[in-house]
């Protein structure tokens, strides 16, 4: 059928639904198009706009046999109370099939404060494990062999340290640090933009960023240096647009400033990966990875001039979207979970994390970590979504919103650039404003009911309120103080001091790499707090840029 | 002790209370200012305006640490904008001066402009001398200077500083003269970004275009707030400022004028508000433009006849 | 009269969230309300002081770290030392069920958990304030 008899078609439908709309209305508020036809990928180039799997603009995957080879890397994000419980929950779950570790800190460790800090009180060991020192670090990961397993550590402000410490614990397992396989969120735009723990100032660190991507290019090749993550953004209420547009912006600006620090592209980007929510509107969030994919490929080619495929390839690790769980039925979560996973799967992302249906109550327990981690398992190995590649491809709707979310992505870029890019946007309060307004619309609808949320302002019931809830013991924090004093008291004092005063130096020299300081530093025993009170004389507070 | 005599012994709930009396113009406001009126007139004012996003807290919260290294107590005005749609208010300056919340010599007060018709000024006038009467030294008013009312906030200070910031587009063109043509001191924050040497020679040419400164020229600074450079610097001006309202007797002549503008919308607010209170009675304002639309009265002898009764 | 009913959104501790708590800012203000913010990481300490220099009726703090048994608890009792016994204290975030008899006891008006509505709020807030 040629596009000119197509159209004819198309208007003939379309008279036929407006007598249906007529009778019976259709629902409200309906996003997309009621329909969409070839009509709607006129000007779809299948080499130029998908390709093959593991080919540019890898629109399709990036790689090529995608889950016929491996089934993406099942990985729950844990971590809790005392690096001994942590370690715990980390064997059980590897004993369970996990195939890598993710290491979820407490407030006080992600914002570069000691447990004994008086800032501290009441979130030590709260929403993960509570890190003071090596110590701590070397407890963590007892009986775990740090050369066969990959962990991603979702630290950002004080990255270089737990990485640092990270590196310490495998040389003390006689792993080389080049023999290392995860990865460290190390995102800081993302914290000022939407999640909240950031320390420093932007310039100092994007100067960290830069050290560790230098470092780690020379002495961690395998390492995934940043995961740059657009999960907090949309968590914080962004439509799925401005998730892989701010994110991909932030991208931007990492290796801008990488490029001026003097490194070579394709010596770093290949280790730079991103991080995606999945959401409950499944054919959206797929259509958002793909359009993610094609957008880094062509900013990395098009715009950094990258050579090597690695460079070019968007890889991503997923979290179902924690956001989305209702305190309401809890149950419900289990379904919502499972289509989100869906989403991620058809979306072709490398690793997956999958909430647990408890955690808009308090943190998962055991049994509510098995069944996610199981709802993987079955859309893995039962429900054939990952048999064929990219099975979406072609769809005259994905494809479609796949170029909508793709063009939405564009404007953004393209304003933030006018702005002088993501770190100013920023500053300006750009990026939080609009995230802002999107959270602000999402609540209005849910009340107006313009958006349904089973369980919550529909179909309701009286519920009892839920039990086995998993409680962090409040002794975690004394625990932590008298660890903490044990190792003032121990250490050689005088040999750390030099070592703070060595970094100190390292600190007010911006041309030096902060990296090996630092590892000294953590290798004395210095504890988390005392490294990163160091660098806070150096180089300041981050003040909070907000409004309303 | 009723709260005057509380505040006047340091109480800080005192003083809270007190401004929101004022603030709510309740009826023990009047009263308050009777009391609090003759402890006053021995702070130093200093208001900071310029436009949304120039980093007037962030320079507030600085100077105040300043200020408090020399052992001055300091009192803080933020005020924000009412939104003339709800009626509420957003008020966030105090996020960027938390740092000085644990201070007993820091007091910060956010306002709402409220929609009130000149009120605010007058307002803020009461919360500035409530605070003097407390034995502040330092008060800083803090707004935008965007519309008349808020000018009139501004002018309530001793020293007025601008914060203007490079690479707003048109920069100098692009802020409302109004605030340019009150500065006594320009501040250009975020002075690290591309654009402050136009921003700079822009100032300096239109000061010196500006016939009004033949006594004081105003003094154009850099500063980086977030850092907190410059801002000794910014202090030093402040008090060369002083330094020439005192000895030139400008100080003199602005609080004169000032002390006369506050008794004029004094009496043109209590006025007002006798007229108001009597007319609204009953729906007579309504028949009262009935009887101006039927020609049987004219605007002018109604209100000579209002007034007659009023000050009766 | 021109009074408003003057609010101190905080989040105490070091939880970055405040997608809540911003939500809910904006909504006050809509509802007519004066919402002062006082941003991330507010000690009780800092929430109390502030609380008393904005003659605030309304405490309302967000917290999704757990750590809400230690800290809502003290900054209820910092309010008091400071005589502001009429101010109307909430709290919001992710708080089991089992927590909030205590926080209750303890001196919190009412607690709001994930999925009640802005709207909730602002009556719970119209019908409690004093």
């Amino acid at each position: 059928m040629d596009d000119q008899s197509l159209r004819a078609k198309l208007a003939e439908y379309t008279a036929k639904v407006e007598k249906t709309i007529a009778k019976r209305p259709e629902r409200k508020n309906l996003e997309h198009n009621r329909l969409y036809t070839p009509l709607d990928l006129e000007d779809l180039d299948y080499e130029r706009d998908l390709g093959f799997p593991g080919d540019y603009p890898y629109t399709r995957g990036v790689q090529p046999t995608m889950y016929r080879g491996r089934f993406w890397t099942m990985r729950q994000y844990a971590g809790f109370a005392t690096a001994e419980e942590s370690n715990r929950r980390y064997r059980y779950l590897l004993d369970q099939g996990q195939t890598g570790l993710s290491c979820a800190f407490d407030l006080p460790t992600q914002i570069g404060y000691d447990s004994d800090d008086g800032i501290s009180e009441g979130e030590v060991g709260k929403v993960g494990v509570a890190i003071d020192s090596l110590a701590d670090m070397e407890l963590l990961f007892a009986g775990i062999d740090l050369g066969k397993v990959s962990t991603s550590m979702t630290i950002n402000a004080p990255a270089a340290v737990l990485l640092a410490m990270y590196i310490a614990v495998a040389e003390k397992q006689g792993v080389s640090a080049d023999k290392l396989n995860g990865t460290i969120q190390n995102d800081i735009l993302k914290e000022y933009a939407a999640r909240g723990t950031y320390i420093f100032p932007p310039k100092p660190s994007m100067r960290l960023i830069t050290n560790i991507f230098e470092y780690c290019s020379k002495n961690v090749p395998q390492w995934n240096t940043i995961s740059i993550s657009g999960y907090h953004i949309r968590e914080a209420g962004s439509t799925a647009a401005q998730e892989i547009a701010f994110t991909i912006a932030d991208g931007i600006a990492y290796v801008d400033a990488a490029i001026k620090a003097g490194l070579n592209v394709d010596d770093f980007a290949g280790r730079l990966s991103f991080f995606w929510n999945a959401h409950n509107n499944v054919l959206e969030e797929v259509a958002k990875f793909r359009a993610s994919r094609r957008v880094w490929a062509k900013v990395m080619k098009e715009r950094f001039g990258a050579c090597n495929p690695k460079s070019l390839m968007l890889r991503v690790h997923t979290q179902t979207a924690g956001s989305m769980l209702t305190a309401q039925q809890p149950e419900n979560n289990i379904v919502r979970v499972a289509l989100q996973t869906v989403a991620a799967v058809l979306g072709g992302t490398q690793s997956l994390h999958t909430n647990s249906k408890d955690e808009a109550l308090a943190l998962p327990t055991e049994d509510a970590v098995r069944v996610a981690l199981r709802t993987q398992q079955i859309v893995a190995y039962e429900s054939g979504l990952a048999d064929v590649v990219d099975p979406l491809a072609g769809s005259y709707y994905i494809e479609a919103l796949t170029n909508k979310i793709e063009q939405e992505c564009w404007d953004y870029i393209n304003k933030i650039d006018e702005m002088g890019g993501a770190v100013v946007a920023i500053e300006k309060g750009y990026i939080q404003r609009e995230i802002q307004e999107s959270a602000y619309k999402w609540q209005m609808d849910v009340e107006n009911k313009k958006r349904i949320i089973v369980g919550v302002n529909q179909f309701q019931i009286k519920e009892k309120p839920p039990e086995g809830l998993l409680k962090v013991d409040a002794a975690v924090g004394e625990m932590q103080k008298q660890k903490l004093a044990k190792l003032r008291a121990n250490r050689d004092n005088a040999a750390l001091k030099t070592k703070l005063e060595v970094l100190e130096r390292a600190a007010k020299d911006e041309t030096e790499n902060l990296m090996p300081a630092i590892l000294d530093a953590v290798k004395a025993y210095g504890t988390l707090g005392e490294i990163c009170g160091v660098l806070r004389n150096v180089f300041g507070e981050y003040q909070a840029h907000v409004s309303l | 002790m009723d709260i005057v005599q509380e505040l006047l012994a340091g109480s800080r709930l005192a003083l809270a209370r007190a401004i929101t009396a004022v603030e709510n113009e309740y009826d023990e406001a009047a009263e308050i200012m009777q009391k609090v009126y003759p402890f006053t007139g021995k702070a130093q004012v200093i208001g900071i305006t310029g436009p949304p996003g120039a980093g007037k807290s962030t320079l507030t919260d600085k100077l105040a640490k300043e200020y408090r290294r020399q052992e001055k107590t300091v009192g803080i005005v933020a005020v924000d904008p009412t939104s003339p749609f709800y009626g509420g208010a957003i008020l966030g300056d105090r996020i960027r001066m938390n740092e000085l919340t644990l201070d007993p010599g820091v007091f910060i007060r956010s306002m709402g402009t409220r929609g009130s018709l000149g009120g605010l000024a007058r307002k803020t006038v009461d919360v500035i001398k409530i605070m003097d009467a407390f034995g502040k030294d330092i008060i800083f008013i803090e707004t935008v200077g965007v519309g008349q009312s808020e000018v009139d906030v501004i002018k309530a200070s001793d020293t007025i500083v601008v914060v203007l910031v490079p690479g707003q587009g048109d920069d100098i063109q692009a802020i409302k003269a109004g605030i340019l043509e009150i500065g006594d001191i320009f501040a250009i924050n975020k002075a690290d970004y591309d654009g402050v040497e136009r921003l700079n020679t822009e100032l300096e040419m239109m000061l010196e275009l500006n016939p009004n400164n033949a006594l004081w020229r105003p003094l154009v600074k850099r500063t980086v707030a977030s850092r907190g450079d410059g801002v000794e610097d910014l202090m030093q001006a402040i008090n060369e400022h002083v330094e020439y309202l005192v000895t030139s007797g400008e100080l003199i002549r602005r609080r004169s004028i000032r002390t006369k503008n506050e008794l004029l919308l004094l009496i043109n607010d209590h006025i007002s508000k006798q007229v108001m209170d009597r007319i609204s009675l009953g729906g007579e304002l309504d028949s009262l433009v009935n009887s101006i639309e039927d020609h049987q009265q004219t605007p002018y002898n109604i209100v000579r006849n209002i007034l007659a009764e009023i000050l009766r | 009269m021109e009074k408003r009913i003057r609010v101190l959104v905080a989040k105490p501790g070091l939880d970055g969230h405040d997608r809540g708590a911003k939500v809910v800012a904006r909504a006050l203000r809509d509802a007519g309300f004066e919402v002062i913010y006082t941003g991330l990481r507010q000690t009780p300490e800092q929430i109390a002081e502030a609380a008393l220099e904005e003659d605030v009726n309304v405490v309302a703090m967000s917290l999704l770290s757990g750590a809400h048994n230690t800290l809502f608890p003290k900054v209820v009792n910092l309010l008091k030392d400071k005589e502001l016994e009429n101010v109307l204290i909430l709290g919001g975030g992710v708080i089991p069920d089992t927590d909030i008899p205590a926080l209750k006891q303890a001196g919190v008006a009412e607690i709001f958990t994930p999925g009640t509505s802005t709207a909730a709020i602002v009556e719970f807030i119209k019908a409690n304030v004093k």
